[in-house]
């Protein structure tokens, strides 16, 4: 156990120096790295949000929504059908997730139209083949029709996807740095904004669906806007976005929609330096929007976001250029978020926000120089109570413990752990807990020389002796990290990794380099050397 | 020179009274968790938590006169770490998910508006419903898992009587450390809960290692009386029990002193668990053996062998 051969020291040594190498990044500055040469990795330790400063926030697509839009498209499309085919229906009831009304000469050629229009409607959301959407049943005259399950699933599934390929453009749109954006489980997306402790007008910019549409402003009635009696068919009320009393009849029919949009730019009006947002349609937008406005001049239309009007301007002239501009009263914040908001695209769905964690970057300062201090008192202490206590050994056993720290620090820059404020509390556990292996082989020791041996057996014996329980005694805190790893997240689940990567880089130190270090000197050892009398 | 070694305390002795003092302690923490229960925080009680440092001392409860007029709910004000530091927590509030956002913005502009000096936003924290929720029934669940997996893992290393005595020690470690929070009320929240799955594989290392000698003796000694032989197997480990507890004390202790406001809580779960469960392991886990029938003749290749 105590031979060493040429390899193995060697091997022992260069893992050693390698991982020690890999922490050498974190004593410079970012400056002093960028001038190191090549070879010298570059990565340091990846601080989380808790120590750098920065903001979490957790949101989750409002699925219901989704499923509710497509309940009630369906609801539309099939009054069209039956209505088209000249059937009267009743008792026509629509639930979360089903339609369902009384109809009489309901037949297989309405069913088959009813399925295909589902089918066509939603085009690139599901390639089904010719299997349907809608499961149709019949009894007597009473219809039901429901989604299929995978249909749903599909459906939202595709929602997530797409907020969050909208949330990344959106946060992308202002320029934050690094962030990250994930999806978690079926409906759910973290997002890490490194840098930002006010996370206001991200929440802001999260928080609106921002689906824009032009709809024409229903003329034939008249009406007072703050007590606007019941829409006429096809149309409905919408509230200013300005002021929420200030009511709008709106036709239900969108001339154009956001997503025919290609360009939004905040600007300022060249006469009344109001900043404004300008806009640009894509071809089929800029058709249908001249179209409309061409039929239509001397008749205000609404810009509409998210069911609230922001202006209702008058049609002047037909609008063919494809172009225009939005003013409502916005500050240049504001039009510059609009802006982002219609470059970014629409959300199929609401987001809500279950979880914000943010830090301002004082506060991580703080915790990283607290934790750094308390690691070097914590560090010293038990250094000294080493020596006090196993005298030579003890020392060997404080170098290996220095060796160690800068093995777990080396280990985390390489795979680019995050370190956490628990993470630090997780090495300076460590600290205490590293020693446990040196402590277990030195008591082992202590026991056979007590029992006769010479320095030379006893050193040997403790190891093989001790090897099963420093073993088993390692397995059980390494799997209560384990645990914590895959059942924590965030801040807490980086205690688990450093106290993970200490217990390996413990007992790898103490088998190892403690060994190593003890045979190059054994001959020489004497038993007060493990903190024993002679006379003991 | 400190050196424990070669003790020959007889630890079985007062086991009646350490069982006594343990069932006391036991009874004493869960009648405080159904009586007082447990502080939770934000992480497993939702609302929101929002830490300030203000240039100048506030005065706090006028303050919190202030942000109760607010109509948020409870709204607690306290201290954290020095006067010019305050912890600013507020209740849940009724409506779902999306409501919990506007409480941030409200007490933000009241405080702007309140207090005259500089306000700098140290952490905001808000956790919704759906959120703590969860929280609260993984970090449960967690616990569970955790003891369960130590069952299996000393079942498969020792005998069903070590691991039946570990987990019996396991478990007095944890309603011991709940036991704590509720008599406290010091704030239960999800780094604590971190801290009892550690407490949970540092007591399990303690107890290990004592077993690990209980074992040996036993195949060593086959016919010595069984309480003479935990006490030597306890007496054997006693040294290096403390020498580890003392260390892993030691840089424990300096986080709580040192380590700043915000771990403090984490930290003394830790110091209380290290405690504990080095107590625990001496004199519970080990003085159970005695009652658990523990198989004398060992059969070398079965096991896994320390001597292999």
């Amino acid at each position: 156990m105590l031979y060493f051969s040429n390899l193995k020291t060697f091997s022992v040594l260069s893992v050693i120096i390698i991982t020690l190498f890999f922490a050498v990044p974190n004593f410079f500055s970012k400056d002093q790295i960028n001038s190191f040469p090549n070879f010298i990795p570059k990565q340091q330790v990846n601080l989380g949000l808790d120590l750098q400063g920065g903001s979490h926030l957790l949101l989750e697509v409002d699925t219901e929504e989704i499923i509710k839009e497509r309940v009630e498209n369906l609801n539309a499309d099939v009054r069209r059908i039956l209505k088209k085919n000249n059937l009267n229906y009743s008792n026509f009831k629509v639930s979360n997730e089903s339609l369902k009304f009384v109809v009489e000469g309901f037949n297989s050629e309405i069913q088959k139209e009813i399925s295909e229009l589902s089918m066509s409607n939603s085009q690139n959301i599901l390639a089904m083949g010719d299997q349907t959407n809608l499961i149709i049943t019949q009894e007597e005259n009473t219809i039901q029709i429901n989604f299929t399950e995978e249909f749903i699933k599909q459906s939202v599934s595709n929602a997530v996807a797409q907020s969050l390929e909208i949330v990344r453009r959106r946060i992308d749109e202002l320029g934050t740095r690094e962030p990250s954006i994930q999806r978690q489980g079926s409906s759910r997306i973290i997002i890490q904004l490194p840098g930002i402790d006010d996370p206001d007008r991200i929440k802001s910019l999260l928080g609106q669906t921002a689906k824009l549409t032009f709809q024409l402003v229903d003329t034939s009635v008249n009406f007072d806007p703050f007590n606007p009696s019941k829409a006429p068919i096809g149309s409905e009320i919408l509230a200013s976005d300005a002021d929420e009393e200030f009511k709008y009849i709106v036709k239900k029919r969108i001339m154009v929609g956001g997503e025919n949009l290609v360009d939004a730019q905040p600007g300022f009006d060249p006469q009344t330096n109001e900043p404004i947002v300008s806009f640009r349609f894509d071809r089929i937008g800029a058709t249908k929007f001249g179209r409309v406005t061409q039929q239509n001049v001397g008749k205000p239309f609404a810009i509409v976001l998210d069911n609230k009007v922001i202006s209702a301007p008058v049609i002047r002239e037909a609008i063919l250029g494809g172009s225009g501009q939005i003013s409502g009263g916005f500050d240049s914040e504001e039009a510059n978020d609009l802006a982002i908001l219609l470059r970014a695209g629409a959300l199929p769905a609401p987001l809500i926000i279950l979880e914000e964690r943010s830090v301002g970057p004082d506060l991580g300062a703080d915790s990283i120089e607290a934790g750094q201090f308390a690691a070097i008192i914590g560090f010293i202490a038990v250094i000294i109570f080493m020596i006090f206590v196993y005298r030579y050994f003890g020392l060997l056993a404080d170098i290996a413990l220095i060796i160690n720290l800068f093995m777990v620090l080396g280990v985390l820059s390489l795979f680019q752990a995050t370190l956490t404020l628990p993470g630090i509390a997780g090495i300076i556990l460590t600290i205490g807990m590293a020693v446990d292996a040196n402590v277990l082989i030195f008591e082992r020791v202590r026991e056979e020389i007590r029992n006769g041996s010479n320095m030379m057996n006893a050193v040997e014996n403790g190891y093989k002796r001790a090897l099963s329980t420093i073993l088993d005694a390692n397995i059980t805190t390494l799997i209560a990290a384990i645990i914590l790893f895959f059942m924590a997240s965030g801040p807490v689940r980086g205690f688990s990794i450093t106290l993970a990567i200490g217990i390996f880089t413990s007992v790898f130190t103490a088998f190892t380099f403690t060994r190593l270090l003890i045979s190059l000197n054994v001959k020489r050892l004497k038993p007060n050397f493990v903190g024993l009398s002679k006379n003991a | 020179m400190l050196n424990i070694s070669g003790t020959q305390i007889n630890f079985l002795k007062v086991r009646v009274i350490t069982f006594i003092l343990s069932a006391i302690l036991i009874c004493l923490s869960i009648g405080a968790f159904f009586v007082n229960g447990l502080n939770f925080g934000i992480d497993f009680k939702g609302g929101t938590l929002i830490e300030i440092e203000t240039s100048q001392e506030i005065e706090i409860s006028g303050l919190r006169d202030n942000l109760n007029t607010l109509e948020l709910g409870d709204v607690q004000v306290q201290e954290f770490g020095s006067s010019k530091n305050l912890l600013i927590r507020v209740e849940q509030q009724l409506g779902g998910d999306q409501v919990q956002q506007d409480v941030v913005q409200i007490v933000k502009e009241s405080l702007g508006s309140y207090l005259s000096t500089d306000i700098n936003f140290r952490r905001t924290e808000v956790v919704g419903p759906k959120v703590s929720g969860e929280l609260i029934q993984s970090g449960a669940i967690a616990i569970f898992v955790a003891v369960f997996a130590m069952l299996v893992y000393i079942w498969f290393r020792f005998e069903w009587q070590f691991s039946l005595g570990a987990v019996l020690a396991l478990v007095h470690d944890v309603i011991l450390t709940i036991g704590v929070f509720c008599i406290t009320q010091l704030e239960f929240n999800l780094p604590i809960i971190a801290a009892i799955l550690t407490i949970v594989g540092y007591s399990m290392n303690d107890t290990v290692v004592v077993y690990d000698r209980v074992r040996e003796n036993l195949r060593k000694y086959r016919s010595k009386e069984i309480t003479d032989l935990l006490n030597l197997s306890i007496n054997d480990t006693l040294s290096r029990t403390i020498v580890t507890s003392v260390t892993t004390l030691l840089a424990l202790l300096s986080l709580f002193i040192f380590g700043g406001e915000v771990i403090k809580g984490f930290t003394f779960a830790m110091i209380w668990g290290v405690v504990v469960g080095t107590y625990s392991s001496i004199f519970v886990a080990a003085p159970l053996l005695r009652y658990l029938d523990v198989k004398r003749e060992w059969n070398t290749t079965s096991a896994v062998d320390s001597t292999r």
